[in-house]
């Protein structure tokens, strides 16, 4: 039962990070949601990796080799993906930025764009 | 001499994303230089690509399958562990797609960006999308897509808050990365589940280890990566993103965008046909009612799911551009109807696979759909560069304050017009010849498929008709008195566009029977993409 | 030679799988259609008077206003279908509205369906 527990944070994240992206109306608080879906994610790809009474997968000068070690492949492509996020967060902070320079308010709901002239 | 060319020929998929990359990542030294030879630069490496896309399909629908493995040698039935490009028809189908549309956008913006500051980023952008689309269409690897979209889907994003002094754009721009965002986290979540039950991320060593029998864990796999590639390929009813981001984006950068929204619907077909091919003639479930053996398989289930959502697609696209004043916007909605078109052609190819029609009428449809895709990108590529053509003269995109444009822009009309036939699938355009393939098709799998197709294809022509009578035709206008034709190098991209579009429509079986149809039989075959990998079935 | 069978293989014509399309047989179709009709014209009345009431616009009766106002604006050419089918243009006037969240929950909606077709059926 314990080895379920981030398998059921992962669902937790991301059910969490889902409803707030639709059900909240600040724009800050959409980027938040998708940033917990971020996290629900990278956490499911690292917990592939483990495997029971494993080490880090790092090699040392005397290695023991009936240690058994958890899988690298997962810690990279997480690496990357948090890097990914990263780069989407920043961005849509800019953006956010720019719209309250225009629009003079947060809320979704006005910041819809209509046609211009 | 022969030893850069068989190098540059053994590389050509390494270089045909790496030149737009470098060239990317040179802009902002080059721009020091100055303003024309930026350009010219830009107008160079986009040429570049085009050319070593074009030979590499070129090569592949003349030698068959080709991969290519990033650093080092790779001897068929090893074990795969590096990143790999699988390019088989389907692949060099959609590479002549890409090498056409961001070439016909950088000669667009040569004349139609000419006052615009902030041009050395925006070159820079346009060749990382660029870059990131030909990656997409290439990959043999799922992870390798999913950092591709995500390449692809930042840089498009910075490119349509272009004009930022202008809050709406930004506001666009921002929904597109939120949207573009949870789909990509979605597509990365059903790779997780994909390695964790198999062990591999390569798209045909997973297809290898997928057992006949569908498990749990692969239909949310399956659920998952639809859903989210479907989000992103702008099927209704996810499809609202596309009007605001297509409409308030510099119609250069459209032109490219639409290669990417492409790119997202092949992959989701090459998750379907290719990735789970084994199990799609599986019966799911079956019944006996009244002493009949009823089956249903993954086919048909898949297949109907996505016919009832292009069906949808197609409605919503078009009676929306009924209704729409801004001339960009009314373009976007036109471009949800024709990819609810494709759609409709494969999905219903898919719906009956295995069946009794599957011989000649899917794939007359798979045929119809995938001769569509390149059609439909050509049109819309080239009505988006008409519609910036009439933004740049008269400096409005509401068609209730244009009109009696014809008198000053005489080529333009011509190119609107030969968009206006094409688009609504008129005869000697291209669109003609795979509608005509779509409904023949689809009226055989079921004639209420065929019904909507062939009406919602009459509302487009009234869309068209309308947006021609209003902006083109009618008495001089006293504001448009001193408008002029636009520049040189705008013509020259809509004339690229409209001449690929009468020479398809005027010979279609020579493209059908040497492009589309390899494509369409490598996509139903996935044993021999399987085998390219692993060497044998 | 290779450029006889290019040239043979630009007139093929397209098989759908009912059917075939051929755009130069029907170019030529409507070469012969156009000449007809060219013929059928010139046996017309070729008279006219300059400058009275032969050439003006009629607009059953009523004076002509300058050109710019009789065009008709490019919203309004529609407006009987619009109007008629105004049921199904407030449901997808509601449904475009430009919030991002609803968006989001269409694509859970559709996931949701999917899950469910999937998974029962």
């Amino acid at each position: 039962m314990i080895y379920n527990i981030p398998f059921i944070a992962v669902a937790a994240l991301i059910l969490i990070g889902l409803y707030t992206v639709i059900f909240k109306r600040n724009l800050i608080k959409i980027v938040i949601g998708i940033t917990l879906i971020e996290s629900g994610v990278n956490l499911f790809l690292i917990t592939l990796g483990f495997r029971k009474d494993s080490v880090a997968p790092i090699f040392t000068s005397n290695p023991d080799v009936s240690q058994t070690m958890s899988l690298p492949v997962p810690q990279a492509l997480t690496l990357t993906s948090i890097v990914i996020g990263v780069a989407v967060l920043a961005l849509m902070l800019s953006f956010i930025v720019y719209i309250y320079r225009h629009y003079k308010t947060l809320d979704v709901r006005k910041v819809v764009g209509g046609d211009d002239e | 001499m022969n030893d850069i060319i068989s190098f540059i020929s053994a590389h050509l998929p390494a270089f045909v994303v790496a030149v737009p990359l470098l060239g990317a990542f040179l802009t902002p030294l080059v721009s020091r230089i100055g303003d024309k030879s930026r350009n010219i630069f830009a107008i160079i490496i986009t040429g570049l690509t085009s050319i070593f896309a074009l030979l590499l399909a070129n090569d592949v629908f003349t030698n068959g399958i080709r991969t290519y493995v990033f650093g080092g040698d790779y001897a068929t039935g090893q074990t795969m562990v590096r990143i790999l490009f699988e390019i088989d028809a389907m692949n060099a189908f959609m590479l002549i797609i890409a090498a056409i549309l961001p070439f016909a956008a950088i000669v667009y913006s040569w004349g139609f960006m000419k006052e615009q500051t902030g041009l050395d980023k925006y070159y820079t952008l346009i060749l990382l999308m660029t870059a990131g689309m030909l990656g997409m269409m290439m990959t043999g690897d799922m992870f390798n897509f999913f950092v591709f979209l995500e390449i692809t889907s930042i840089a498009s994003a910075a490119l349509i808050a272009f004009w930022t002094n202008k809050g709406n754009a930004v506001a666009a721009a921002f929904k597109y990365i939120v949207i573009s965002s949870i789909g990509a986290l979605f597509v990365l979540f059903a790779i997780a589940l994909y390695y964790g039950q198999y062990n591999a991320l390569n798209m045909a060593v997973i297809a290898d280890s997928i057992p006949v029998e569908m498990g749990f864990v692969d239909k949310i796999a399956l659920v998952l990566l639809l859903a989210a590639l479907a989000m992103k390929a702008a099927i209704a009813p996810m499809h609202m993103w596309l009007a605001d981001a297509y409409g308030r984006a510099p119609s250069s950068v459209t032109v490219v965008l639409i290669g990417t929204t492409l790119a997202s619907l092949y992959a989701g077909f090459r998750v379907i046909f290719t990735i789970h091919g084994n199990q799609l003639e599986q019966a799911l479930n079956s019944w006996t009612i009244f002493g009949y053996e009823f089956s249903i398989s993954l086919a048909n289930m898949v297949g109907i799911l996505l016919v009832a959502l292009a069906v949808l697609s197609i409605f919503i696209g078009v009676f929306m551009a009924l209704k729409q004043v801004d001339l960009k916007k009314m373009i976007a909605y036109t471009a949800v109807a024709e990819i609810g078109y494709m759609l409709l052609a494969v999905g219903a190819a898919i719906a009956v696979m295995g069946g009794d029609l599957e011989a000649t009428a899917g794939y007359t449809a798979l045929k119809g759909g995938i001769f569509h895709i390149l059609n439909d990108a050509l049109d819309i590529g080239l009505l988006f560069l008409v519609a910036g053509a009439v933004y740049y003269t008269a400096k409005q995109t509401s068609i209730n304050k244009l009109g009696g444009l014809a008198r000053n822009m005489k080529y333009t009309t011509v190119f609107f017009l030969i968009g206006l036939f094409a688009v609504s699938g008129l005869p000697p355009m291209n669109g003609f010849a795979s509608k005509l393939m779509i409904y023949e098709s689809t009226f055989q799998i079921n004639p209420i498929l065929s019904i909507v197709a062939i009406l919602c294809s009459i509302l487009l022509l009234a869309v068209f008709v309308k947006v021609f009578y209003s902006v083109f035709l009618g008495p001089k206008l006293p504001k448009f008195a001193t408008a002029k034709e636009v520049p040189i190098s705008m013509l020259i991209a809509m004339g690229i566009i409209a001449c690929i579009i009468i020479f398809i429509g005027l010979f279609p079986d020579i493209v059908l029977q040497n492009v589309v149809t390899p494509a369409a039989n490598a996509l139903n075959d996935a044993s021999s993409y399987i085998a390219a990998i692993t060497g044998g079935i | 030679m290779a450029l006889a069978e290019f040239f043979n293989s630009l007139i093929n014509s397209l098989d759908t799988g009912s059917g075939f399309w051929n755009p130069l047989v029907w170019g030529f179709a409507l070469l012969i259609v156009f000449l007809v009709i060219y013929i059928l014209r010139g046996a017309g009345k070729t008279s006219y008077k300059k400058g009275t009431e032969q050439t003006k616009p009629f607009l059953s009766g009523n004076p002509e206003t300058s050109k710019e106002s009789m065009h008709v604006k490019g919203e309004n050419v529609y407006w009987g279908f619009v109007k008629s089918m105004k049921f199904i243009y407030d449901r997808f006037e509601k449904m475009h509205n430009g919030n991002v969240s609803d968006y989001i929950l269409w694509f859970v909606i559709i996931m949701g369906i999917f899950f469910l077709v999937l998974g029962v059926i």
